[in-house]
């Protein structure tokens, strides 16, 4: 059963991603990383990493995308003002070779050297992938990161701020 | 009381320089230029009046005071604490330096009250006197240190103001030169004096006078100091003074230095500063004392200072510039004097020409004043009765140097003379009486060509010609005064003996209470005695009067025979060339120098700034290259950081097999 | 469960390059920054999967902290965007290039 849902969101996710790179109107490609990234938060609930799927379609494919919609909805970009993405076939093409080789040579290496299964015989403590087993860590041991991530989303607010505001 | 002798000048020249002298008072207060001049002719003479008041005040205390307590410190603060080498800024008035300090304040004063007059129609008037009170002020400091860092604080400050006053016209460049040159030349004597005070503290471990000549004196000092290290200090010294004083070598900035106006070169150029070096020699009479050989030296550069001065006065026509040979000549004698160890009789030669010689510029410069800037001899004549006071007391100054019987050059000359003669210097004794011949005669070739005969003044100007305002007529009647009495002082003893007096020569037992080492003449198995000597030095001063009166007055036409007739013709284009010195230098060191110049020119331009520039070539070209990577496009940055990238996962994938 | 691990970390590689080939060949910014965003998203696949496997869920905050950042960066690269179009008039990045040295 779990082997054929990751086949089946794996196989989603990397058709998303393909149709993310090579649609040249943004809001096809902001849809198709929707997909790919609710692909993945399944992925993530296969792997109990429940908290973090829940972000995953909450956050990523709620927040982060809208705002790329609104952007680009914003931005009114019409077809004809896309033309300069498409040609230069073989540019593509060569960039693309090259990161295949080295995906294949990668996955070669990583499928002839098995590092174990995923559940290799690790014994998971009881909440794992929990909102409670998550926010324990997150509150004690990793509290100053995660106090400091606040103050990079306050300067990041105040330059968008400084950036938006000197158009006016 | 001693620090405000040497502020009192200090704060005139801050006052005359901040408020008047930048302009402060014109532009931001808005004052009239007539209440500025009034002000600086108010506070200009009046900071060294109460300078010179002062200095009387205490100079009257210090002859209540008896042998080693004759003598006032004051100790300010110390200057430069630096391990065991101190410094203080400490003051000094012993009957050496009182009787500088009187001269310098005096004579200052009487030459500030002159400036008002001379200097009046100049626009710069609040500058010269902001100058003027800046020489003062270091003056004092040079004379009154206690320690040879200190007098070289003053030594370098006269310099500096000596330079400030001889370019004070410095629109024109050949007046800008001479006082470059005077700096210049000046420098090359600071270095070995420089060196002097080092290697007396290395071998005294002090600057401190009283330390110093303690040691030096202790007995078997000298015997146990190196061999000649006391012989290399005093040279060294001697060579500052050389420069200070201009003797030979270093003569040639004083004639040069008469660019300046004419009461700078009566009080630095003739009555004070140049007489520094004798001041200096004076100073440290116990290093000349214990070296005989320091002292051959120094009399003999004297005696040939003194003789070549005198020659090349004979024939030049510049009035400022016989003035100006005349004192390097005169400086030649006390020299000689301090250099023979008769320290008193070089003193007191130095005050009496203080007088005499401040009296001769401050007549030349009313001549000049009266002739419209005219300095050429050949120009003037005749003027005695449009400038009686002028003539009157430029005939006793001339008298006075002359050596004429009781004026005061009388007594300091044949003191010097008759001292070499009695220390065995029987052949600078012989120049010297020859360079008195020589000195009566030009001085008095000056004063006929001046004031007498007929009057060589063009037409026009002829009318104009008016005796000096009274500031300026009053300070030449006070000098004469002193001209002509001045000598009383220093009475000799054999004189005074057949006189009746009981205390005679007052100054030498003044001057020698401040002598560490009292030098006694030895007169045994001379051939001649003291009145024998003073009947030469009398004879030498009126065979140069007669000869003079006869040239220049009696038969005029004579010396137009000199310079025609083929056996005297090239001595006279000798001396009026100066003895080529300046062209002499100019070829020995000048034009050497210039031509090492281009060499290091070429040098720089071509191997140093090729390197330099080659550096930059190259960069500049190699960046040109690199550039072509800052391509802009974002796309090519990322591809290239992942081609990095890959390459890294490559390289440990194999790795890794 | 029968998914060896293998798997996750040959789809995030996967998906990591996909974004990478988007980064570099593509001209319109906006899908450059969206697949930028598929890049994190591979790594964020790859943190987890790494940390079911070692049962522990330190992996977890990270992948927090790398959305956290995410979120800050897309938030900054639209305003540029914005600004930037709003200015030029294009999102073509090959046109902008004003760092060309």
């Amino acid at each position: 059963m779990e082997t054929v849902l990751f086949y089946i969101f794996a196989a989603l996710a990397v058709i998303g991603a393909m149709a993310v790179v090579s649609n040249t109107n943004p809001v096809t490609g902001v849809v198709s990383l929707v997909l790919t990234l609710f692909s993945t938060a399944v992925l993530f609930v296969l792997l109990i990493a429940h908290f973090i799927a829940v972000i995953q379609v909450l956050i990523y494919a709620g927040a982060i995308l809208v705002l790329f919609l609104f952007t680009v909805m914003f931005l009114n970009l019409r077809p004809e003002g896309l033309v300069f993405d498409v040609g230069r076939f073989y540019e593509k093409l060569g960039v693309l070779i090259i990161l295949m080789v080295v995906t294949g040579a990668f996955s070669m290496e990583l499928f002839s050297n098995s590092i174990g299964s995923a559940n290799g015989g690790t014994q998971l403590p009881e909440e794992f992938g929990t909102v409670e087993g998550v926010s324990r860590l997150l509150f004690t041991q990793y509290l100053l990161p995660f106090e400091l991530t606040s103050i990079l989303i306050i300067v990041a607010i105040l330059g968008v701020v400084a950036i938006a505001k000197r158009r006016v | 009381m001693l620090l405000w002798i040497v502020l009192a000048p200090l704060v005139g020249a801050v006052v005359n320089g901040l408020v008047f002298a930048t302009g402060f008072w014109r532009r931001s207060v808005g004052g009239s230029e007539n209440v500025e001049r009034k002000i600086v002719s108010a506070l200009g003479p009046g900071v060294i009046l109460v300078s010179a008041v002062l200095s009387s005040i205490l100079f009257f205390r210090l002859l209540g005071l008896e042998g080693d307590n004759r003598r006032f410190i004051e100790e300010m603060f110390v200057w430069i604490p630096s391990g065991s080498f101190t410094a203080s800024f400490e003051l000094l008035l012993d009957p050496i330096s009182a009787v500088m300090v009187l001269v310098v304040t005096w004579v200052s004063f009487l030459i500030h009250v002159y400036s008002i007059g001379y200097m009046h129609a100049d626009r710069s008037y609040s500058r010269y006197f902001t100058y003027l009170n800046i020489f003062v002020f270091f003056m004092l400091i040079l004379v009154l240190a206690n320690n040879f860092v200190l007098m070289f604080v003053g030594w370098e400050g006269v310099g500096l103001a000596s330079y400030l006053l001889i370019g004070f016209w410095y629109e024109d460049s050949t007046k800008a030169y001479a006082g470059r040159k005077a700096f210049i030349v000046n420098r090359i004597g600071d270095f070995g004096f420089i060196l002097g005070i080092l290697l007396i503290f290395f071998v005294f471990s002090s600057v401190n006078y009283q330390e110093v000549f303690a040691k030096a004196s202790a007995p078997g000092f000298v015997a146990a100091a190196p061999d000649g290290i006391i012989t290399i200090i005093a040279l060294l010294l001697f060579i500052g003074a050389v420069g200070k004083s201009a003797q030979f070598p270093l003569f040639v900035w004083l004639p040069d230095a008469m660019a300046g106006p004419t009461p700078v070169s009566a009080l630095i150029h003739a009555a004070t500063m140049v007489t520094a070096g004798v001041y200096m020699l004076a100073r440290c009479n116990v290093f000349y004392s214990a070296s005989p050989e320091a002292q051959l030296i120094v009399v003999s550069v004297a005696a040939f200072t003194a003789f070549m001065a005198a020659t090349i006065a004979l024939t030049q026509n510049d009035i400022k510039k016989i003035l100006a040979y005349s004192t390097v000549s005169q400086l030649g004698y006390m020299f000689m004097g301090v250099g023979s160890g008769a320290y008193a009789a070089g003193m007191f030669h130095l005050l009496t020409h203080a007088f005499f010689k401040a009296l001769l510029f401050l007549g030349a410069g009313s001549v000049i004043h009266a002739l419209a800037q005219e300095q050429d001899i050949r120009k003037m004549g005749g003027i005695r009765k449009d400038l009686p006071i002028t003539a009157l007391t430029f005939l006793v100054g001339t008298l006075a140097i002359s050596g004429f019987p009781f004026l005061s050059g009388f007594f300091s000359k044949d003191e010097i003379l008759s001292n070499l003669y009695l220390r065995g210097y029987t052949v600078h004794w012989i120049i010297g009486i020859v360079t008195a011949v020589l000195t009566a005669f030009y001085m008095l070739r000056l004063y006929l060509l001046t004031f007498e005969g007929r009057s060589r003044v063009p037409g026009e100007l002829r009318l104009k010609v008016h005796e000096s305002p009274r500031s300026m007529w009053l300070p030449l009647v006070i000098l004469a005064f002193f001209s002509l009495i001045g000598g009383i002082f220093g009475i000799p003893e054999f004189m005074g003996k057949s006189l009746g007096l009981e205390h005679s020569n007052l100054f030498e037992g003044f001057i020698s209470s401040a002598l560490h080492s009292y030098p006694s003449s030895h007169i045994t198995g001379q051939m001649f005695g003291h009145w024998t000597l003073l009947m030469f030095s009398v004879i030498a001063g009126f065979v140069g009067l007669l000869l003079a009166y006869n040239l220049y007055f009696k038969k005029t036409s004579i010396p137009d025979e000199i310079v025609k007739s083929i056996l005297l013709k090239p001595l006279y284009k000798f001396s009026l060339g100066r003895w080529f010195v300046d062209e002499i230098y100019d070829f020995l060191i000048l034009r050497p120098y210039r031509e090492l110049s281009k060499l290091s020119a070429y040098f720089d331009n071509f191997v140093i700034d090729g390197l330099v520039g080659g550096v930059g070539y190259v960069v500049r070209e190699s960046s040109y290259v690199l550039r072509a990577a800052q391509s802009g496009i974002l796309r090519l940055y990322v591809g290239v950081m992942a081609m990095g990238v890959v390459a890294i996962i490559v390289y440990m994938l194999f790795r890794a097999l | 469960m029968n998914v060896d691990v293998t798997h996750y970390l040959v789809l995030g590689a996967v998906l990591f390059v996909i974004g990478g080939y988007g980064v570099i060949a593509r001209k319109n910014i906006i899908i450059v920054l969206l697949s930028l965003e598929l890049m994190l998203n591979a790594v964020n696949l790859t943190f987890v999967t790494f940390s079911r496997m070692h049962g522990d869920m330190i992996g977890h905050v990270f992948m927090i902290m790398a959305l956290t950042v995410a979120a800050a960066e897309v938030a900054v690269g639209l305003a540029l965007i914005v600004a930037i179009y709003a200015h030029r008039e294009t999102v073509d990045i090959d046109v902008l290039k004003m760092l060309k040295g």
